[in-house]
């Protein structure tokens, strides 16, 4: 009887192998307009549409995940996740323990906001705990701020806890805008990083190619600059 | 969800709040209260299963058990919860894929451990790569689960055998006298009267269950708190139909009020249970209930 | 570098003396031990103090649940309901941002919103309504022939409570006052998990074991040391309640003294 049993389960599993592995893409669902959750509760942004279409062109399936920034890289080295696809600059430390494909978004400038255009850059300034914008900031002289969500960061300076906040541009640029003046941009924008780009294992160099010459094909029909336009604004720096 | 519910911007007052708050996002969140009391209902009885398993070893005669058992209950209270959830289900996902890429994939040519990754045969993944999504799922509940009886089971399991060594020892002794061998005496004399002083500690051990819930979201599991939080932050209109200013005040507000309820309601049922198990017990409150009676 | 040499540096770190920048690359054991030694300053700042605060509001709220005036009765029996039936992560969301309500109307109370005593006090209030709860207990196990008695004695009112029933109260109360003083030093690590934002990377334990995680991507170094230090931690704990134990109980016979056994016998 056993025996029945576990050929059944072997069947099964050779039967599983022969159709299409399932990717999971791993992402953190809180920020906007890379990431983020819609009103229908799905994981909705720049990266979910372009992720999407990789998929296709690479002939995978996807499916999306969300997990918490602070453990998204741990969780992609256990193999939870196949990728990470999470507003993610490429740096050097992280380079270092994942690989990236090459990036599909360019080096992004970061940039101050702040309730008022004078507000004192080396005063306090709030950061998201384990960006590289929070390594910037504890560089810069200035008091670093430091809280678990982007959310937090921004209430943060509305509220007068810090000075300003340390972020993507592109993230803090339709909360400026929707802030009815409240928010500003202070001082020049800060490059930061190599781009953002996908993150893999560094196992995993056969999917790493797959995903590279699927980015590399958005680049070539230009679809990939449709994409930055649609979602960050005609003035976005562009490939 | 309802037909007017189409165009958002243009509804006011309760049609928008009724909209609003039967979006999927907050459909999501309903959802994860029933994750949150499931799991509770689950846990609670693994728990206990930890904690007596915990108990009977640290009582055992035989050195090395006993070790293990004083070892777990002394470890496992000594360290924050936090610093076990922020590693645990990483460490536990880790160790069933070993065991399977040992058992199913002997001849694997290449490391488990490949620099930082961590890579088993596809057939030892947990689950399957292509297992559909709500198994994933299944299984990151199941790990939750797993992480909090270990967790609490080892708290359990103090309460346990301290409720073990506070029975009597004269009834221990009747037992023996009457020729039950220790065996017996455990299941038959100290089992069935360790609950009563057991109840009140388990009781409280409940109540910080219930309370160590929000830190559901370290184990990767999307709470009633990791939903609060990403559903009152505040919305622009470009990303959601329903733009509104940071509202978690009001989110944590129902959560607070949900947590003192479930409170309220455990205490009461609690009492209840503690009442019905002192019953004919040979302690004080037994005594006060059959002079009540009488 | 020598490991004393990354102790001068970083061992006071989370109070802000030493080096200002943390460790950014070559993460060695040594940096790993000394700073997250170190951000165990505060959890042992924020354990002790609100120890030493709630014990007293503890002992006023005990008593104010037990008093027969509704009007004392009643808010000491709701302070502690809403403090023991909610979770404390959630109490911490509500302190901040009431202070910070508070810090925009009166600027003088801006130190609410810094950790050090915002969060303070919450830990204050929250570890004052478990320990009343464990003291009114205990208060209404005092046998009934203590007090008769204390009257016998002629003792009455306050020195009655002084001399007869505190005393016992603390006795019967103490194993379980124990057990909230360990919980609450490992409450201590919510502080600026999820409460309060950290200044000039000035951070408890698990802040600093959560940095070098995601650091170094690798949760199995840095969590394990934490949890050491916090076994350490619970042991001194164990060691001190264990001795003050063995003081409310120093009258009676040497056999009924309960002891807190920290070796457990393993032959009987």
């Amino acid at each position: 009887m056993k025996k029945i049993v576990l050929t059944a389960a072997a069947l099964a599993l050779t039967a599983g192998m022969a159709s299409a592995q399932t990717v999971r893409m791993g992402t953190e669902g809180a920020y906007p307009p890379y990431n983020f959750i819609n009103d229908k509760g799905e994981v909705d942004g720049f990266e979910r549409e372009l992720g999407d279409e990789l998929c296709r062109r690479a002939e995978l399936t996807c499916e999306w995940v969300t997990n918490d920034w602070d453990s998204i890289i741990p969780n992609l080295l256990s193999g939870n996740y196949d990728t990470i696809m999470a507003g993610m600059s490429i740096t050097p430390e992280r380079d270092e323990v994942i690989d990236f494909t090459q990036p599909y978004y360019p080096p992004t400038a970061s940039a101050y906001v702040a309730t008022s255009p004078d507000a004192d850059l080396t005063g306090v300034i709030a950061a998201q705990t384990g960006t590289i914008q929070a390594a910037h900031v504890a560089e810069t002289g200035a008091t670093l701020l430091e809280f678990p969500t982007p959310d937090e960061t921004i209430n943060a300076v509305r509220n007068g806890e810090a000075d300003a906040v340390l972020a993507d541009k592109d993230f803090l640029v339709p909360i400026v805008e929707e802030s009815n003046g409240e928010l500003v941009f202070v001082g020049d924008d800060v490059p930061l990083g190599g781009g953002i780009g996908m993150g893999l294992r560094e196992s995993d160099t056969e999917l790493k190619e797959k995903f590279d010459a699927a980015i590399q094909s958005m680049k070539d029909d230009g679809s990939l600059n449709e994409l930055l336009k649609k979602w960050f604004g005609d003035d976005t720096t562009l490939f | 969800m309802f037909s007017f519910c189409s165009d958002p911007s243009s509804l006011e007052g309760l049609a928008w709040l009724s909209c609003y708050l039967t979006t999927g996002k907050h459909i999501e969140m309903y959802w994860a209260l029933g994750t949150v009391l499931l799991l509770l209902a689950i846990t609670a009885p693994t728990a206990l299963a930890f904690g007596f398993g915990g108990a009977m070893a640290a009582r055992s005669r035989f050195l090395p058990v006993s070790l293990f058992g004083r070892a777990y209950i002394a470890i496992v209270r000594g360290v924050p919860d936090i610093a076990f959830f922020m590693f645990f289900v990483i460490a536990l996902d880790q160790l069933f894929e070993v065991i399977r890429h040992k058992l199913k994939c002997p001849d694997w040519p290449q490391d488990i451990w490949q620099g930082n990754d961590f890579v088993v045969c596809p057939e030892a993944k947990l689950p399957l790569g292509t297992a559909p999504q709500w198994v994933h799922e299944t299984y990151g509940f199941f790990l939750a689960v797993l992480t909090f009886a270990i967790v609490f089971g080892a708290f359990a399991a103090n309460v346990l055998f301290g409720a073990m060594r506070a029975v009597p020892r004269a009834q221990v002794e009747t037992a023996e006298a009457y020729g039950m061998t220790q065996r017996q005496a455990f299941w038959r004399i100290i089992v069935p009267q360790m609950w009563v002083y057991a109840l009140p500690g388990l009781s409280n051990l409940w109540m910080v269950l219930i309370k160590a819930t929000p830190l559901l979201f370290l184990l990767g599991i999307e709470d009633i708190v990791y939903w609060a939080r990403e559903l009152g932050g505040a919305k622009t209109a470009r990303f959601s139909d329903y733009p509104h200013p940071d509202w978690r005040m009001w989110y944590f507000l129902a959560l607070l009020i949900f947590y003192l309820l479930f409170t309220r309601v455990s205490e009461i049922v609690l009492d209840r249970i503690m009442r019905r198990l002192t019953r004919g017990q040979a302690t004080v409150a037994g005594e006060a209930q059959r002079k009540a009676a009488a | 570098m020598s490991c004393w040499e990354t102790i001068a540096d970083y061992g006071l770190r989370s109070l802000g003396i030493g080096e200002r920048l943390l460790p950014r690359s070559d993460f060695t054991l040594c940096q790993q031990f000394t700073l997250i030694g170190s951000g165990l300053i505060w959890n042992i700042y924020f354990g002790t103090l609100s120890l030493l605060t709630g014990f007293f509001l503890a002992n006023a709220l005990a008593l104010g649940k037990a008093a027969r005036n509704p009007l004392l009765r009643k808010p000491a029996e709701w302070f502690i309901f809403v403090f023991r039936g909610s979770p404390l992560f959630i109490q911490f969301f509500f302190a901040y941002f009431l202070f910070l309500q508070l810090k925009s109307v009166y600027p003088f109370l801006a130190p609410l919103t810094a950790a050090s005593l915002g969060a303070l006090i919450v830990l204050v209030l929250n570890t004052a309504a478990y320990s009343a709860e464990i003291f009114y207990g205990a208060l209404m196990s005092v046998p009934k022939g203590d007090i008769e008695a204390a009257d016998a004695y002629g003792l009455t009112g306050w020195r009655r409570f002084r001399r007869i029933i505190w005393p016992t109260m603390m006795r019967l109360g103490w194993p379980a006052y124990t057990n909230e003083a360990i919980f609450l030093f490992h409450a201590t690590t919510l502080v600026f998990f999820s409460g309060f934002p950290t200044t000039h990377q000035k951070g408890d334990a698990l802040y600093y074991a959560n940095y070098f995680a995601d650091k170094t991507f690798n949760p199995f170094v840095p969590y394990p040391i934490l949890a050491f230090y916090f076994i350490l931690l619970t042991l001194t704990i164990i060691g001190i309640f264990g001795a003050i134990n063995a003081r409310l109980n120093r009258h009676l016979p040497r056999v009924q003294q309960p002891r807190i056994r920290l070796l457990p016998q393993f032959l009987r």
